[in-house]
């Protein structure tokens, strides 16, 4: 296959199998390209691209726009927070003027969930989400496959657990989709109260003893505690959720075998892992945020080809 | 050998490997040791020249080493968004600087010229070669979209635009022949 089946990326539950492997091969193709000492190459130059969002980020929004200048694309910045939007205007009328300045594709984060797809009903660019709500976060959950793929060779009958807030997290969402698509077997971990109520019906184990956990997988990615989305008080103290749910150098020393450990970010550190975890040779957690630039340089590059 | 309706044999194996000595030749005429020259086959079809080329340098001529590089011009082509198909990559393989290195680009066919365009564009992110010098197996003359000339040319071939030239090999399908081909 050479082309998506897809015109948007508003999450990989709309993805085939064969489109992550051709997402994986382009992205394979431009990590080299990162890694050249001239980083850049002309295929979008022809193509602008806005970065739309309405919800902070640091590093996806970086990464977005790291990798669509690698790719010589024109970019604009828009951030809700200094914008018209705070004066009342709709988000059809924001991305709608946005795109009258001549915009071919458009990276979106928002606080809503399903506004990515809502958007792509109603205008005529690209739509890339870039997290909407507790919903989806395709690209991460791309490069968390691509970071796992480089470190095991393969995902496919690999066991990987996803520990922590599940339920307010679209990057466990997201992840589930991804590995479930490409074969490997899936386990979450966290308080009963973090794990949605039918999360077995996405065909996921459960586990809310972090050791079995642990032993069981040949990979954990850690998420952190939704904070800003904890509506009501979901567990004890934050202290009683790290003894019960945090990972310790002491814990993953006294496991049968190595394991390795992924975060999506931002961490807290001493709360879901601690510093020396992260900062551990089984860690791959830098390597994954090498990965996005090229997994997001892959994404545009391919949407971008569908685009006359 | 039979040959399919539309489709002639242009240059036999016994043609390709005398021209392939040829141009080995003709490379060591200009490079001698090829100690500051590096040879970089276009992704797809050029490597398979680069590197029949470095064979016969390195068995039948005694030279010691050349560096072998791949370089893809996805990327770099002029025609993104143009076709209808999305053009996938190939891997680049360049583990060498070529900065100050004499570069012979290599391909197999020479038509437009524009693939030539984007490799040179492309080959300065390893580097400001002190000079880029070009081979093709097969130029189709009087077709180039722009002013790019070969240096090193094993067969000239005049082809009217419906035609195409194939270039097959033993390693990736099963002997090497060259076929022109009515599309």
């Amino acid at each position: 296959m050479s082309e998506l089946s897809v015109k948007h990326l508003l999450g990989i539950k709309y993805l085939k199998e064969e489109d992550i492997q051709l997402i994986f091969e382009t992205a394979d193709n431009f990590k080299e390209v990162i890694n050249r000492s001239i980083k850049k190459v002309p295929s979008l130059r022809d193509i602008t691209i806005a970065n739309i969002f309405f919800e902070n980020s640091t590093r996806t929004r970086l990464s977005f726009e790291l990798a669509e200048k690698r790719l010589s694309a024109d970019v604009v910045n828009f951030s809700a927070s200094q914008s018209s939007v705070k004066k009342g205007e709709t988000l059809i009328d924001t991305v709608s003027n946005i795109l009258s300045m001549k915009v071919d594709m458009v990276v979106m984060r928002h606080p809503n969930p399903g506004a990515g797809i809502f958007l792509s009903k109603h205008v005529e660019a690209s739509i890339i989400n870039a997290g909407d709500g507790a919903h989806e976060h395709p690209t991460q959950a791309l490069l968390d496959s691509f970071s796992i793929r480089e470190k095991l060779g393969d995902v496919a009958g690999k066991n990987v657990v996803i520990v922590g807030d599940i339920l307010h997290s679209r990057v466990a969402l997201s992840n589930i989709f991804a590995l479930k698509l490409q074969g490997a077997n899936v386990k979450v971990c966290g308080p009963r109260t973090l794990l949605p109520k039918y999360i077995e019906s996405l065909g996921v184990g459960v586990e809310t003893n972090l050791r079995k956990a642990l032993n069981w997988c040949d990979v954990a990615n850690m998420l952190r505690i939704q904070n800003e989305r904890l509506d009501i008080s979901y567990f004890p103290t934050t202290r009683e959720y790290t003894q019960q749910f945090g990972v310790n150098k002491a814990l993953l020393d006294s496991l049968d075998k190595e394991i390795v450990i992924m975060h999506p970010g931002p961490i807290n550190r001493g709360v879901e892992i601690t510093s020396d975890v992260a900062d551990s040779k089984q860690s791959i957690i830098l390597g994954q945020v090498e990965n996005g630039v090229a997994i997001r340089m892959a994404v545009m590059y391919l949407l971008a080809s569908k685009i006359k | 050998m039979l040959e399919p309706m539309g489709q002639k044999v242009l240059l036999s194996s016994k043609e390709i490997n005398i021209i392939l000595h040829r141009l080995a030749c003709q490379l060591l005429e200009n490079h001698l040791d090829f100690k500051n020259t590096v040879l970089i086959g276009l992704q797809p079809r050029g490597t398979y020249v680069a590197q029949r080329l470095d064979k016969i340098l390195r068995e039948d001529y005694g030279v010691k080493h050349v560096d072998v590089g791949f370089l893809d011009i996805t990327f770099y082509r002029d025609d993104f968004r143009r076709g209808d198909k999305t053009l996938s990559a190939n891997q680049t393989k360049i583990d060498f600087l070529v900065e100050d290195k004499k570069v012979v680009l290599i391909d197999d066919v020479l038509y437009t010229g524009r693939s030539i365009r984007a490799a040179l564009t492309a080959i300065q992110s390893f580097g400001r070669p002190l000079e880029i010098e070009l081979l093709a197996l097969i130029d189709r003359r009087f077709s180039r979209h722009l002013p790019i000339q070969p240096n090193y040319r094993g067969r000239q071939v005049d082809a009217i635009n419906d035609e195409k030239v194939k270039v097959m090999w033993e390693e990736n399908d099963g002997q090497d022949v060259i076929y022109l081909i009515d599309r």
